[in-house]
């Protein structure tokens, strides 16, 4: 129990962090109207990919010599890096489809 | 300094996925929207790689070398895709997400075991979750891919009690979490691995019962794991905005799963445990005596072109048979005789939310056009006529009247209100919920077999001659 306190206390600006994001991600998403309901999700996914971060800072604090880190570390780039750039891509495809036929 | 510019970066970064977020709510303004999250990443990625760090080797040629790599993969990809594709490449996309997850936390815990690295028991505890949660997107999402490529049938990976088989599966996930959570450092690699491999198995598990009409559900689901997993991975490296646009995906693949699940009237837990039996709910309205009428071409091309207004509901069948363009021909030709044509779009219509939108987007209808289940179905009783193709079960008028029906409850598009029916069909054959649909004996239907390419494209023939 004081583990968990002494945890709540420490981390306290990135717990409420993480509650004003879920209400302000819920309230923004669910504006979203059903037609663009596909973009949204690839889009979304796209962001996901925000976890290459951590790979990006696996790999910097890696040993030069530590070709497991680099190894593994590289892998997550290149799949934080699909990811990331597949699906702003695939996305900004969709929407484009969308605004041409603006009239 | 350096520091500070990387801390507004990433404050930029985290704004513009907000802001972006916010900006796909219009058409007008989505790809914008778009464009501006994708802005908000570079700043993101470009921020972590010039980040003050002391002591380090940076490593660089290893990062922009796996970033070349995925990159290149990831853009060819996306142009290459077919639009009908779209649920494919984005369960692959996301299971990727899920990957790299797992990725970083199997390495944190490689540091931690070889005591080059320490956790404190919070930390150990989100790196676990990370594991877990990431373990789960990433074979979920592959299988769901295979799945909605055909390249596996759901019996194939269904073992009999599927179910009670998932229920073990996640009690010895969790309980081996708790495991390796409690013992500690002294555990060792072997048991983290274990963990690993298990997670694996379960996500691969947990969606091999769900069923091909149920996939708008679990990729909706698999997307905000993934945006989970994200966060938790964040909240490893205390970085803002990795917690961030994690828990944005996550909120965003919570909602869709429960409108999904609304607009099938099922519990997601429903849905996870595998829905619709074959069997039992086949035999229901199954009345070998009632015959449904047919239409011709002809009848049906003179019924259309005069006409005041036509509402088409487009299913699945619709996209499989690759028809939106002819669609959108015979709409062009009724459109110029006057007539008001729309599109009614069932939430589930398709293999992802938003898929139907899509894939009519592709063939140039206008989004104004596409009404979406309460509009269509306020539209319908002043509707001449509705044509449906490769719909079934979203017009089944049993979800309203047949309680023993196991759609019933579901929201359905009352086509039956509108003056005539033309429902185009291959066969009778019944939909993906194994039932009889009794709309197709109504007295207002008039049933067009064939192929649904070819038979708009005789349509289109027939109303030229007109």
């Amino acid at each position: 129990m004081d583990t968990i306190l002494q945890f709540f206390d420490t981390n306290l600006i990135m717990i409420y962090l993480l509650v004003f994001t879920i209400i302000l991600g819920f309230e923004v998403i669910s504006k979203v109207p059903t037609v663009l309901h596909t973009p949204l999700m690839s889009g979304a996914n796209a962001i996901s990919g925000v976890v290459i971060i951590g790979a990006i800072l696996l790999i910097r604090a890696a040993n030069p010599n530590d070709f497991l880190t680099l190894g593994l570390g590289t892998l997550g780039v290149i799949l934080g890096m699909v990811n990331v750039v597949g699906g702003y891509a695939v996305t900004d495809r969709m929407l484009e489809m969308f605004k041409k036929k603006k009239k | 300094m350096l520091g500070s510019i990387v801390n507004l970066a990433y404050l930029i970064g985290a704004t513009s996925f907000v802001w972006g977020l916010r900006q796909l709510s219009t058409p007008d303004t989505a790809r914008k929207g778009n464009l501006l999250a994708a802005f908000g990443m570079g700043i993101a990625i470009f921020a972590t790689m010039i980040l003050p760090m002391t002591g380090v080797a940076n490593n660089y040629p290893w990062i922009i070398g796996g970033m070349l790599v995925g990159g290149i993969i990831g853009f060819f990809a996306a142009k290459k895709v077919q639009m009908t594709a779209m649920p494919q490449m984005v369960s692959i996309f996301n299971g990727l997400g899920g990957a790299c997850a797992v990725v970083l936390a199997m390495t944190e815990l490689v540091h931690y075991y070889d005591r080059t690295a320490t956790l404190s028991s919070g930390q150990l505890f989100i790196v676990l979750t990370t594991l877990l949660i990431g373990a789960i997107a990433f074979t979920g999402s592959m299988l769901a891919f295979a799945k909605l490529q055909g390249l596996v049938w759901d019996s194939q990976v269904t073992l009999p009690k599927h179910h009670i088989v998932n229920y073990i599966l996640l009690a010895a996930t969790i309980g081996l979490t708790a495991y390796v959570y409690m013992g500690g450092v002294g555990l060792g690699m072997t048991m983290a691995i274990g963990l690993m491999v298990l997670s694996l198995v379960y996500g691969f598990s947990f969606v091999a019962p769900i069923g091909g009409a149920d996939m708008p559900v679990v990729i909706s689901l698999l997307n905000s794991f993934t945006g989970l997993s994200a966060a938790a991975a964040g909240l490893i490296y205390d970085n803002n905005i990795m917690v961030v646009g994690g828990i944005l995906v996550g909120a965003a693949g919570v909602i869709l799963t429960v409108l999904m699940c609304e607009a099938m009237n099922r519990s997601l837990f429903n849905v996870l445990i595998g829905g619709f039996g074959g069997g039992a709910a086949a035999a229901i309205g199954a009345d070998g005596d009632q015959v449904a009428k047919t239409v011709t071409i002809n009848d049906a091309a003179i019924q259309l072109y005069y006409s005041q207004s036509v509402m088409i509901v487009p299913g699945y069948g619709l996209a499989v048979a690759q028809a939106q363009k002819v669609v959108k021909e015979l709409d062009d030709l009724l459109s110029s005789n006057g007539v008001d044509v729309k599109y009614a779009i069932h939430p589930v219509a398709g293999r992802m939310p938003g898929h139907m939108n899509v894939l009519l987007a592709e063939a140039d209808v206008p989004y104004p056009k596409l009404l979406d289940l309460e509009d269509a179905n306020n539209a319908i009783p002043n509707t001449d006529m509705v044509v449906i193709i490769g719909a079934n079960d979203v017009v089944n008028p049993a979800a309203l009247d047949e309680p023993s029906s196991p759609i019933y409850g579901m929201p359905v598009l009352n086509v039956w209100e509108a003056k005539h029916v033309i429902v185009m069909k291959r066969s009778m054959s019944p939909g993906y919920a194994g039932i009889q649909n009794q709309l197709f004996f109504h007295d207002k239907n008039k049933m067009l077999f064939g192929d649904a390419k070819d038979s708009l494209q005789k349509l289109v023939s027939e109303i030229k001659t007109l």
